[in-house]
């Protein structure tokens, strides 16, 4: 199901050093034609249909059309992702309506403190089992 | 045919970056998330150096790049010795059960730290239903560390919210490194989009000093220096002809960019390999390869033949597997459940359907009878919400397929399918590097443990995650697990190894000038011809992992011959492998991007020869339902309950394959 942009909305995230979309493509698919100043998708063939492109893009000028090798016409999968949560309307062919929204993290983004509260490593165990987090269960 | 290189003569030469640092994390998904989170605390504290390459954007990269629905490995009420059992029946009775005990009694801490650092885990309710991350929050139901109960969908695996996971666990990574910069002086100890290419290896003949890689962003290539490594990268994916091949050769179950990169590293340095020739083949939803495992762990539903029949009770079918398979067959593992479920389909019996409806219909039922009318059908909706949860958080194509074909799971079945293969070694599959277990578990033999835990044979190489073999079942929680118990082990190497400076042994310009190769020959011969993707001077990427594809396909047992292959199959195929690796001397590339595939598919084609070779030494079919030796069709224990290890010898071209014998530790 690869991505594809929708040129008036697309607006090469502001001649940036790079887009959002490029930015985030596991698979470095998504490019921007620097004529144009729109993005798009350059091995469609090799798109895992992760979504991460159209979750980012500021304008929501990104969306997913079914690979055409086996996907009918006329569904819709388009996500709307909030910072705590992720909204999903999907379209079937047949013009079925559903909606779902689902958690998706519980602390505000940016505000993990990895070692907050840890203690410090111990390194008369740094051979034995267990982290500096603490031992290793036994069985 | 005479060889190319590359002079700088017609491409422009890069700017070429050395960075120096005391551990080198290769990998940026879960393992290496892992690696980089216990790395930095030790690190610190020493003043030591920690870096982290990923060829993509942390954030979003590795197999947790979309999202998981589940966390299949959280050990919680059970015991770390019924875990090797699990993983034991299910990879055929051969395992390294120290690595897989190790792991088990590690994994647990990391799912904590998920949960703390925001991860939604769903929660058993008062009432024994399931709560969503949120839900259970709100309800005050304790985190899992203070004992919170998680909702099991099978004994091993536990319910989450998972879209954001990989964004959450990478938040902790990126903190983490951020703090070695800040104690050590470094400008940059987080590389995204740089593709490692190959090991150096040291002058000195033995260790591994660093290696060598590439921005796909940018001209410019890297020379990292390492006192020791961490190979996290991923398994391989796209290396078999896929059974969709337009735009659909993409949806892979496993993440296409998947390319095998870990496996080259490690072949390219030396590293003994074990059990490469072991695969796994998903039966999954068809065409969108969505998860089942929710639908047959969690909604209780059955697979079926097209006329309803449970494929697996069928006598003649298992009375054939029992008499080829042994016991193993009676286990009724992943690979035996395939393989039933492919004598039914070459039977005609497809296609397989996965009864949702009646798995819908039966939980339906039973929430108004314990809840009433009401509040079960309240219950019912948001099972509904839950089943599409499972697509949406993991493999959002197989929902869009579903809408697209008008497929809602209550009202219609859907069909199940066995993908193409797939080399990995954290999911259900075993395929990687032979590393040196933990040592202290008691009955450990000798020849699995040789000082640093997960080091590879290489002094200072050290694997986790897919590239670790002969210890899956691991999934998401295990590779960050494996990851930190890794670093762990590799900075205590480094500690022990204070003198040694690494040095090596191929200059800076010789590899530039290697990685490069694809572009001077793209340079040099593109005006040939009037459209420079039909050349008879190089081959492009696209084309040789058209040709790689073809090649396993055809004759290493991928979808064409139903996973068949033999001695003569493997042996034709590997004549015509070997031409394809000499070509990928001639890979062409007209920008960074066709760089990145063209060495993304020669790391392919290294580990689809890995894979074939071992097919071909173990005369058994190990694993039925992921691959068959036609000429050697049933389970030998008599000569091959034993691992096959292997060692590529890259600067001869030569293998050297050897059994190893397997121990029994655990009941």
């Amino acid at each position: 199901m690869p991505s594809f942009v929708i040129t008036e909305k697309c607006d090469g995230c502001k001649a940036q050093d790079k887009t959002a979309c490029q930015y985030i493509c596991p698979h470095d698919l998504m490019t921007l034609n620097r004529e144009k100043m729109k993005a798009y998708n350059q091995e469609p063939e090799q798109c895992w249909e992760c979504f991460n492109c159209v979750k980012i893009c500021p304008q929501q000028a990104i969306e997913v059309r079914g690979y055409s090798d086996f996907v009918p016409l006329g569904s819709s999968t388009i996500p709307l992702r909030g910072t705590d949560s992720i909204m999903w309307t999907i379209k079937f062919r047949n013009g079925v309506l559903k909606r779902f929204k689902f958690p998706i993290r519980t602390t505000a983004e940016g505000s993990v403190d990895p070692y907050a509260g840890k203690p410090a490593p111990d390194f008369s165990t740094i051979k034995k089992p267990g982290y500096f987090t603490g031992p290793a269960r036994s069985e | 045919m005479e060889k190319e290189t590359c002079t700088f003569s017609f491409c422009k030469k890069p700017e070429v970056t050395e960075v120096e640092t005391d551990l080198l994390i290769m990998g940026g998904g879960m393992a290496g998330c892992g690696a980089a989170f216990e790395a930095c605390r030790w690190a610190n504290e020493k003043g030591l150096k920690v870096v982290l390459v990923d060829k993509a954007a942390t954030d979003r990269s590795g197999a947790v790049a979309m999202g998981l629905s589940a966390i299949n490995t959280y050990v919680g009420e059970n015991k770390c010795a019924d875990y090797v059992k699990y993983v034991r029946n299910d990879l055929m009775g051969i395992i390294r059960e120290d690595l897989v005990f190790d792991l088990g009694r590690h994994v647990d801490s990391s799912v904590q730290l998920f949960e703390e650092w925001g991860l939604p885990i769903w929660k058993k309710g008062d009432d024994g239903f399931s709560l969503d991350g949120f839900q259970a929050r709100d309800a005050g139901k304790p985190s899992l560390k203070d004992g919170g109960v998680p909702v099991r969908s099978g004994k091993w695996q536990i319910m989450i919210n998972g879209e954001s996971y990989k964004v959450v666990v990478a938040e902790a990574a990126k903190k983490a490194l951020q703090t070695n910069r800040e104690k050590t002086g470094m400008a940059q100890n987080h590389f995204e989009r740089v593709l490692i290419h190959s090991p150096l290896m040291d002058a000195d003949g033995k260790h591994v000093a660093g290696a060598a890689g590439f921005s796909v962003r940018e001209n410019k290539t890297y020379i990292f220096k390492a006192r020791a490594i961490i190979n996290a990268c991923a398994g391989a994916v796209n290396c078999f002809r896929p059974r969709s091949v337009g735009e659909g050769m993409g949806r892979t179950w496993y993440p296409v960019f998947s390319a095998g990169s870990g496996y080259a590293f490690g072949m390219l340095a030396g590293a003994e390999m074990t059990l490469m020739e072991n695969r796994f083949v998903p039966a999954r939803f068809k065409d969108g390869y969505g998860p089942v495992g929710a639908w047959f762990l969690f909604f209780k539903a059955k697979a079926t033949d097209s006329h309803g029949n449970d494929y697996c009770a069928d006598k003649e079918y298992f009375d054939d597997a029992v008499a080829r398979y042994g016991d193993y067959a009676k286990g009724l593992g992943t690979a035996i459940r395939n393989h039933l479920m492919m004598r039914a389909m070459r039977d005609g019996r497809g296609p397989i359907l996965m009864q949702t409806p009646d798995a819908m219909a039966a939980l339906g039922k039973a929430f108004k009878e314990k809840l009433g009318d009401k509040e079960g059908a309240k219950k019912m909706k948001h099972l509904e919400a839950e089943a599409w949860e499972d697509f949406l958080d993991m493999a959002i194509g197989q929902a869009s397929l579903w809408a697209a074909s008008n497929i809602e799971p209550d009202k219609s079945v859907s069909e199940i399918m066995p993908t193409e293969p797939y080399l990995l070694g954290s999911h259900a599959g075993c395929a990687g590097f032979w590393v040196s277990g933990p040592g202290d578990l008691p009955g450990t033999p000798e020849h699995y443990s040789w000082g640093y835990n997960r080091m590879s044979t290489v002094p200072g190489l050290f694997m986790a995650g897919d590239v670790v073999g002969a210890s899956g079942h691991k999934f998401s929680s295990g590779s960050h697990a494996e990851g930190r118990i890794a670093a762990k082990a590799a900075l205590a190497y480094i500690l022990d190894h204070a003198d040694y400076k690494p040095n090596p042994k191929k200059s800076a310009d010789e590899v530039t000038a290697e990685m490069y190769l694809p572009f001077e020959m793209y340079e040099k011969y593109k005006t040939y011809s009037t459209d420079p993707t039909i050349n008879p001077n190089y081959i492009g990427p696209k084309a040789l992992q058209l040709r790689l594809q073809k090649i396993a396909d055809e004759y290493f047992g991928g979808v064409a011959t139903w996973y068949m292959t033999s001695k003569t199959m493997l042996e034709e195929g590997l004549r015509k492998l070997e031409m394809l690796k000499e070509d990928a001397g001639k890979m062409a590339a007209k920008d960074l991007h066709e760089l990145l595939r063209c060495n993304e598919n020669y790391h392919r084609i290294l580990s689809v020869e890995a894979h074939a070779r071992h097919i071909l030494f173990r005369e058994e079919s190990r694993y039925p339902g992921y691959y068959y030796r036609g000429d050697h069709n049933k389970i030998d224990d008599t000569n091959w309950k034993c691992f096959t290890n292997s060692k590529y010898d890259a600067a001869n071209n030569k293998w050297e394959l050897k059994k190893v014998p397997y121990v029994q530790m655990y009941p």
